[in-house]
C-alpha cells in the first residue's frame, strides 16, 4: 500500500466521522444560539432515533421509512422535552437550565435501559448499505453507509441553510438568537421560535443517531454520550451557536481524531480522548467565541 | 463576644454526638444500617467538598469527581502493601514501590494530590464563567478518565484497581466529617466567605470593589479538592476495589443531585441533601427490585430509582431551585450564626 492510498483513506475516514460530528453539532448549536442552553439532552435524543429505526426494522419495515419514522420520533421527544422541561426555566440562571437538561439526560438514559436493557443491540443495516468499495486493489476501502452518511449531511446541511436565511421562521431563528428581547419587541412569536428549532435540532439528532448507530452496527442507552460529548468539542471549536462554525468544528474535529489514530505514535493514541479535551479547554481559554466568532468576550 | 464561645461549643456537642453514633450505633443497629450511615457521612464529605466552589462561588464545576478518583487512586497506590505492590503494579517506578503508608498519611496525601492537581487545572479554568466553567472542567473530568485508563502502570488500567485495605470506619468517616465541617464554616462565614459569595452574587460588582475574582475562586476550588482528594481516599479504602469508571459522570450526577436537593448556599443543607437522596434511593431500590402485594407481582423495574429521581430533580429546579435549605443554615439554635446575623457580626472585624 502506497503511502498516497493511506493518506487518501485517511482522508474519507475523516470525512466520514465529521459528517457524523457535525451532524451532532448543528444539532446543539441551534439550540445553545437561541436559547443559550448547553443541551446534554442532545445525545438522549439521538439515542431515541436510533432505537425507533431500529424496532420498526426489527418489524419488518424497510430502512428507509424506518429511519425517516426514527428522525420524527427524536423530533417529538425534543419537542415534549422542551414543553416539558426547559420551558418553565427558561429563564432560570445557566446553571439551573444545565443542571435541568443533565436532569433530562439521566431520565432519557434509564428509561432506555429499563425499557431496552443496557445490553447493546444489533443494527439490522440492509445490506446494500453494507456493500463496500473497493479502490485501487483493497488499498482505500469505504462502505455505502459512509457514502449515505456523507450525503444526507449535505443534503440536510444545504436544507437547514435554506430554511434558516429564505423563510420567515429561520430568520425569526437568526433574529432570536441574535438578541431575543429585541426579536420580542419586534413582535416575534418567541414561543414558536424556540419550539421550532428545538424540533429542527433534535430531527439532526434523530438523524445523526441513525447514522451514528448504523455505523457502529449496535444501539445501547448509553450510545448518545460520546458523540454528544465530541460535538461539544466540535461546536465549541467552530464557535458555539454558530451553524457554519459547527460545521467546521465538527469537520476539523473528526480529522483531528483520524490524524491522530494514523499519524501519531502508538503511546499517543489512546489519549487521543484527552488530547481532543484539553483542546476543548484551551479553546475556551483563548478563542472562547471559537473560529467563526473571534471576538467574543465570556471572561469572568 | 457571645457568637464566638457559642461556635465551638456547638462543635464540641456535634462532636460528641458523632462519636456516640460511630462507637454506639453498631451495637444498636445492624450491619445494614452501619453501611447506609456510612455512606451518608461520606457522601456527605464529597457534597460539602462540592459545595464550595459550585454552591459559595458559583463556579458550577462538573469536574468535581476527577478530584475524587485522584484521590482514590493516590490513596488506593500509597496504602497497597509492598507484596502487593509487586503483584500487582509490576511497573510502579522504584520511588513508589518500596514503601507503603498508613490510612491516615495516605488519605492526607490523596488530598494534597487532589489539591495540587487543583492549582493546576483551576488557576486557567477558574477564569471561566457560567456554563463555559462547567464544560471545561467536564474536559477536566474526561481527562482524568482517559489518563486513569492509559496510565496502567500506576492503575491497572480498565482492570479494577484491587487490594486496598477495608480500613474506612464509621468512626474514621464521622471524624473526617466533622473536620470537614469545622474547616468549611469557619471558611465560608468569615470574611473571605463573603468574598467569594460577593464573587458568585455579582462578579462585575465583587470586582469592581476590588475583590480579586481570580483569588476567591481558586482558593474555593483547591480547598474543595482537597477535601474530594480526602473523600476519595476514604472511598477507596471503604470499597476496597474500583475502577477508573467508578469516578465518572455516574457519580457526578449522584453527587450533584445531593447538593442541588439540600440547596446549593448552605453546608447543612448539602448534609440534609445527602440524607434526603440516599434514603431515597433506598427505598427505591428495594421498590425496583419487584415484590408482591397479596396477588399482584410487581416486576423487577431496574432504572425505575434513577428516572424517579431524575423527575423529583426537574421539579425541584421548576419549583425550588434553591433546594431545601436555600441560603439558609440548620443551626439548633446552638450558635445563633444564620447567615444574617453573620454578616452584621462581620462588620466588628
Amino acid at each position: 500500500m502506497s503511502q498516497l492510498e493511506y493518506i487518501i483513506q485517511q482522508i474519507i475516514n475523516a470525512v466520514s466521522l465529521g459528517s457524523l460530528y457535525a451532524l451532532v453539532a448543528v444539532g446543539l448549536s441551534i439550540v445553545f444560539g437561541v436559547l443559550k442552553l448547553t443541551n446534554f439532552a442532545h445525545g438522549d435524543v439521538m439515542m431515541v432515533g436510533a432505537f425507533t429505526t431500529v424496532l420498526l426494522i426489527g418489524i419488518g419495515m424497510p430502512f428507509a421509512p424506518a429511519m425517516l419514522c426514527g428522525i420524527l420520533a427524536s423530533a417529538v421527544a425534543g419537542f415534549l422535552i422542551e414543553r416539558i422541561a426547559y420551558r418553565p426555566i427558561r429563564n432560570a440562571p445557566d446553571v439551573t437550565r444545565l443542571l435541568t437538561s443533565l436532569a433530562v439526560t439521566y431520565i432519557l438514559e434509564n428509561l432506555g435501559i429499563l425499557l431496552f436493557t443496557s445490553s447493546p443491540r444489533n443494527f439490522p443495516l440492509p445490506d446494500i448499505l453494507n456493500t463496500s468499495w473497493q479502490l485501487s486493489g483493497g488499498a482505500i476501502t469505504f462502505t455505502n453507509i459512509n457514502v449515505l452518511t456523507v450525503a444526507l449531511t449535505f443534503v440536510s446541511l444545504i436544507g437547514l441553510g435554506w430554511f434558516i436565511t429564505r423563510t420567515t421562521i429561520g430568520l425569526g431563528m437568526r433574529a432570536a438568537a441574535e438578541d431575543m428581547q429585541a426579536a420580542q419587541l419586534v413582535g416575534l412569536n418567541v414561543n414558536k421560535v424556540i419550539i421550532i428549532a428545538f424540533i429542527v435540532a433534535s430531527a439532526y439528532a434523530g438523524l445523526a443517531g441513525v447514522l451514528w448507530a448504523a455505523q457502529a452496527g449496535v444501539v445501547q442507552p448509553q450510545m448518545g454520550f460520546t458523540p454528544l460529548l465530541k460535538a461539544f468539542v466540535a461546536a465549541i471549536i467552530g464557535g458555539f451557536g454558530s451553524i457554519s462554525g459547527a460545521l467546521l468544528g465538527g469537520y476539523m474535529l473528526g480529522a483531528l481524531e483520524i490524524f491522530i489514530v494514523a499519524f501519531m505514535p502508538d503511546v499517543v493514541v489512546p489519549y487521543r480522548d484527552a488530547i481532543v479535551f484539553a483542546l476543548l479547554i484551551a479553546f475556551l481559554l483563548f478563542r472562547p467565541g471559537g473560529l467563526m466568532q473571534p471576538n467574543r468576550e465570556i471572561k469572568l | 463576644m457571645k457568637a464566638d464561645l457559642r461556635i465551638p461549643l456547638a462543635v464540641a456537642a456535634a462532636l460528641i454526638l458523632a462519636a456516640v453514633v460511630a462507637f454506639g450505633a453498631p451495637h444498636v443497629v445492624g450491619d445494614y444500617f452501619v453501611r447506609i450511615l456510612l455512606l451518608i457521612a461520606l457522601n456527605s464529605i464529597l457534597v460539602l467538598s462540592l459545595s464550595l466552589s459550585n454552591g459559595f462561588t458559583g463556579v458550577f464545576s462538573l469536574g468535581h469527581v476527577g478530584f475524587i478518583g485522584a484521590g482514590a487512586y493516590a490513596a488506593g497506590i500509597l496504602s497497597l502493601t509492598v507484596q502487593q505492590k509487586k503483584a500487582l503494579l509490576p511497573h510502579l517506578p522504584d520511588l513508589l514501590n518500596w514503601f507503603s503508608l498508613p490510612f491516615l498519611p495516605a488519605t492526607l496525601a490523596a488530598g494534597l494530590f487532589a489539591a495540587i492537581l487543583a492549582v493546576i487545572v483551576g488557576y486557567p479554568l477558574m477564569r471561566l464563567s457560567g456554563y463555559f466553567v462547567s464544560v471545561a472542567t467536564m474536559g477536566f473530568l474526561i481527562i482524568v478518565n482517559v489518563v486513569l485508563i492509559n496510565a496502567s502502570d500506576f492503575t491497572r488500567g480498565a482492570r479494577t484497581f484491587t487490594g486496598v485495605p477495608l480500613a474506612t470506619s464509621l468512626p474514621w468517616v464521622l471524624g473526617w466529617l466533622a473536620v470537614t465541617l469545622l474547616v468549611l464554616s469557619r471558611l465560608v462565614y468569615s470574611p473571605f466567605g463573603r468574598r467569594m459569595k460577593a464573587v458568585r452574587d455579582d462578579t462585575i460588582a465583587a470586582s469592581a470593589v476590588g475583590i480579586s475574582v481570580l483569588r476567591a475562586r481558586l482558593v474555593a476550588f483547591v480547598i474543595g479538592a482537597f477535601f474530594a482528594g480526602v473523600g476519595g481516599s476514604l472511598y477507596a479504602h471503604y470499597l476496597g476495589s474500583f475502577s477508573p469508571n467508578t469516578f465518572y459522570f455516574a457519580m457526578t450526577m449522584n453527587l450533584i443531585a445531593m447538593l442541588v436537593l439540600g440547596g446549593m448556599g448552605s453546608l447543612s443543607g448539602a448534609i440534609i441533601g445527602v440524607i434526603c437522596v440516599s434514603i431515597l434511593s433506598e427505598v427505591l431500590r428495594s421498590v425496583e427490585r419487584g415484590f408482591t402485594i397479596g396477588d399482584i407481582t410487581v416486576p423487577a423495574l431496574f432504572g425505575a430509582s434513577q428516572i424517579v429521581l431524575g423527575f423529583l430533580f426537574i421539579l425541584i429546579m421548576i419549583f425550588r431551585p434553591k433546594g431545601i435549605m436555600g441560603d439558609r443554615e440548620l443551626t439548633f439554635g446552638l450558635s445563633g450564626r444564620s447567615a444574617n446575623h453573620n454578616q452584621k457580626e462581620g462588620k466588628d472585624r
